[in-house]
């Protein structure tokens, strides 16, 4: 692998992935190559991100006068939709499927991924799950929350609950699939001399990922099922007064949301720690300590669940446990961010549209990291949790932090994906209203949850107004941010330069093989002979 | 805009103004932490940009050393706020024993809460400052969460068990009252007023109410009513453990284990009576479930409770 290399000239010798297939649809449907059922998913993560994005822009319109706009009814079905779709249809599968499919075996320099046509069928599931979702919807809505809490859930809400709960059980399948098929390629499929230590990190966080795929969605899919037991035949298992316990449901819960936490957020550590080297032309700080602050969320992400339920009415004990644990996983978060901060230390730092959304990143993920230190303090949680001051906790580190991070991966990837460069002033632009809409939105949710603002209030005290007023204002800034690059992305496609095989010279194999590359990626199987990230002005001694 | 632009909730319980200061706490070192990783950013970023002629020679090398470092310093730091919010979430769950004790039962969607006295209130309740109040509360139907952000506290509400929190109000004043879990259709509206009175006016206050049977008093009823006294009363010759004494003592079970007779306990020997046998006892108690509703079941409890102060010397009693 040469350290830098400029090879602008197009692909001649290869069709490309785009081309060699044919174009029609069915050639589309059926493909078993990763990169073409990547782009299927792109298409659809997108589709459903519009979709969660118009019910949030209806919550923030609802939310700009204390008395609401909307029906109560209305108004919890909209809260509901929007966290089931961007949780299961967004972000879960946001960087796995569509940038991880893409760029796992292009950058450990296999062909595909290990079983092509399981990949298939996991799009398959999730267009099913998400059809189902939509449905759900468009049947009346669910009421419950993306929380579905019992016994609310099995007794009381008169929604569609086990249609929605469907949908998600599905699109479990599409998760646990991708995550086997990410951990089999990885272990199996590396070109010769792709030793561990010789990875990009992106490729430790997905597979990292893929593990807590494989562990955990099983227990969401059985937490459902109870769930639809307890609701369709009176099975008495999260319900008092049918001999249940209420707080059991929370446990499974979130013994397999709080891990799904880290499903959504590791890819986006892994996109981060690619895109700042590269635009720092410095090798990543302290690689091995980031490899495996990686890795160690896939231990620790399962032992914090119970940080969700400090005033749930469960032991003091374990209150006292879970804190202490959830104060530990902030290490390894911390060690991500000092080490990306390290990078930049003494580099020659350009700024990019890419580099700005990661910047914009760690900017975000280290602000909701932050506030992670007030909700997993047990006092200081009693008072904020069910608030807004967790509602803004979580946004900062999933939207602020991973769609940053989706969306400095989707255009530092863009041109390999698409052979196409976007427009730099429009993305910068883009990247800017982003963090400052993002910014605007959320911040002023601190402080509204501090001042005693409960979540999942269709109406609200008067003296809340001033706080919900700038929310919205921030919010409508937000979306202009994330539909900018919808236009100019798309036209790109069409009259965007010419992208050559490596436009950012940047390291990894996925960079030396032709922009769009070719159906089995490369012409010749690689050899890797050097760690990752050996950028100018000379190879680096490795650290650590 | 409302009543004008707010950046602090009231402080108006003990507990809160402790929890001013960890708040405080936790705001200086997540400020500190921002402001060194913003600061290096754009420090790194302006003087490392592309085009600048900076020196770029000896490097940060051996990162083992420097890694240790900052984890171990981040960590005992995090630490450090870990305790201090520990004890006063430890605090939070130890209510002093001369709390008074108010009966807090939740529905879709309102608050009703019943003071010792038996005087009742919705979606409202009155305290006297600068006395400890208990709240012991059950929910009729789904999760709540009683929430009083000028107290800084909070605790969900179940069906079918207690939750119990404490507070002292030190401010007088009126202050909200928010369910915190989300309840359904009306959830946003199940609020109420919290109003914190000095206790002369608390006492004008509870006498206005009208003339009202004690909790203890109507529990007393109840057990006659729904002949809990046939087995459990003085006169009974039905081997029954006798009720006297009862609360808040080790009680040993069939099983060998030993539970400490807290409301818990009671309900449920109520409403599941062969879940806990208590030794040398034979399991003949029929069950109430479904026969006795939420507030009468806390009237039951209330007065085998005030039998446990009978003991008690120094107990007050109500005049009988």
């Amino acid at each position: 692998m040469t350290a830098a290399t400029f090879t602008d000239k197009p692909a001649v010798s290869v069709p490309s992935y785009l081309m060699e297939e044919g174009s029609t649809l069915r050639s589309w449907l059926l493909t078993h190559d990763h990169k073409r059922i990547a782009i299927l998913y792109t298409i659809s993560i997108t589709l459903f991100f519009f979709v969660g994005g118009a019910a949030a822009t209806l919550i923030r319109l609802n939310l700009v006068t204390p008395q609401g706009i909307f029906e109560p009814g209305t108004y919890n079905r909209l809260f509901s939709i929007h966290g089931i779709v961007m949780v299961w249809f967004f972000l879960i599968p946001s960087i796995p499927n569509t940038l991880g499919n893409f760029l796992l075996p292009l950058m450990i320099g296999a062909k595909d991924l290990a079983f092509p046509r399981i990949n298939l069928f996991s799009w398959y599931l999730f267009v099913a799950a998400g059809l189902l979702a939509l449905f759900a919807v468009i049947a009346g809505g669910v009421d419950t929350g993306w929380t579905f809490y019992t016994p609310f859930s099995t007794m009381y809400s008169n929604s569609y609950v086990i249609l929605a709960i469907s949908a998600v059980f599905v699109s479990g399948f599409s998760s646990i699939l991708t995550g086997l098929n990410f951990i089999v390629t990885v272990h199996k499929m590396r070109a010769p001399g792709m030793t561990w230590y010789r990875l990009p990190i992106f490729v430790w966080s997905n597979y990292s990922t893929a593990i807590i795929m494989v562990l955990a969605t099983p227990i969401l899919a059985i937490t459902l099922a109870l769930l639809a037991a307890e609701r369709l035949l009176r099975v008495g298992i999260f319900d008092p007064a049918l001999g249940g316990d209420p707080l059991l449901f929370q446990h499974l819960f979130w013994f397999y949301s709080h891990p799904a936490v880290y499903i959504m957020i590791l890819p986006g550590f892994g996109v981060i720690s690619e895109v700042i080297p590269c635009f720092s032309r410095k090798p990543i700080f302290g690689y091995k300590f980031v490899a495996w602050a990686s890795v160690s969320f896939t231990a620790v992400s399962f032992l914090v669940w119970a940080h969700h339920m400090f005033v749930s009415g469960m032991s003091l004990y374990a209150g006292l446990v879970f804190s202490l644990l959830s104060y530990v996983i902030a290490v390894p978060s911390a060690i991500k961010v000092f080490n990306w901060t390290a990078t930049l230390h003494k580099g020659w730092i350009s700024f990019n549209a890419p580099m700005l959304y990661a910047l914009g990143f760690i900017g975000l993920f280290t602000t909701g990291g932050l506030s992670g230190l007030f909700t997993a303090n047990l006092a200081a949680d009693v008072h904020v949790t069910d608030t807004y001051f967790v509602v803004a906790h979580f946004h900062y580190i999933m939207v602020g932090g991973m769609v940053s991070a989706y969306f400095a991966g989707l255009h530092f990837w863009w041109p390999k994906i698409t052979g196409r460069l976007y427009h730099e002033w429009w993305a910068r632009v883009a990247a800017l209203l982003i963090f400052f809409g993002f910014n605007l939105t959320f911040f002023p949710q601190f402080i509204l949850g501090y001042l005693g603002m409960e979540r999942r209030y269709y109406a609200y005290p008067p003296e809340f107004q001033f706080w919900n007023v700038l929310s919205s204002a921030g919010a409508s800034i937000l979306a202009l941010g994330y539909v900018l690059p919808l236009f100019y992305l798309s036209w790109s496609l069409v009259k965007g330069q010419r992208a050559g095989a490596n436009p950012w010279a940047a390291t990894g194999l996925e960079w030396r093989t032709s922009s769009p590359p070719p159906k089995h990626n490369f012409d010749v199987t690689p050899v890797v002979t050097r760690p990752p990230y050996q950028y100018r002005p000379e190879p680096e001694p490795q650290d650590a | 805009m409302g009543e004008g632009i707010q950046i602090q909730p009231a402080t108006a319980s003990a507990h809160a103004s402790e929890m001013n200061w960890l708040f405080g706490g936790l705001l200086v070192t997540s400020a500190m932490i921002l402001a060194l990783v913003f600061g290096l950013i754009i420090l790194f970023c302006v003087r490392y940009r592309r085009n600048s002629p900076a020196e770029r020679g000896n490097r940060l090398g051996k990162t083992w050393r420097l890694e240790v470092a900052w984890t171990s310093a981040t960590f005992v730091l995090f630490l450090g706020l870990y305790f201090w919010g520990a004890d006063l979430y430890v605090r939070l769950h130890q209510p002093p024993a001369d709390a008074s004790e108010i009966q807090v039962v939740a529905k879709q969607w309102m608050w009703k809460t019943e003071h010792p006295g038996g005087q009742r209130e919705i979606d409202s309740l009155h305290i006297p400052v600068d006395r400890p109040v208990r709240l012991v509360m059950t929910s009729q139907d789904v999760i709540h969460s009683f929430a009083i952000p000028a107290f800084r506290i909070r605790q969900d509400v179940l069906p079918g068990r207690y939750e119990t929190i404490w507070f002292t109000p030190t401010k007088v004043g009126e202050y909200r009252l928010f369910c915190a879990e989300f309840c359904g259709t009306e959830h946003a509206h199940m609020t109420g007023t919290i109003t914190v009175m000095e206790p002369g006016d608390f006492q004008c206050w509870l006498d206005d109410q009208g003339a009202a049977e004690t909790i203890v008093r109507q529990g007393e009823g109840l057990f006659r009513q729904f002949g809990c006294s046939g087995c459990h009363g003085n006169a009974s010759t039905v081997h029954a453990p006798k009720l006297e004494g009862l609360f808040g003592r080790p009680v040993p079970l069939a099983d060998g284990s030993i539970v400490s007779a807290d409301e818990r306990y009671i309900r449920d020997s109520i409403l599941m009576p062969r879940n806990q046998i208590a030794a040398g006892y034979p399991a003949i108690m029929p069950s109430f479930a479904g026969q006795i509703g939420e507030e009468d079941l806390m009237k039951l409890i209330a007065y085998i409770k005030s039998l446990g102060d009978k003991t008690a010397s120094f107990a007050e009693r109500p005049a009988s």
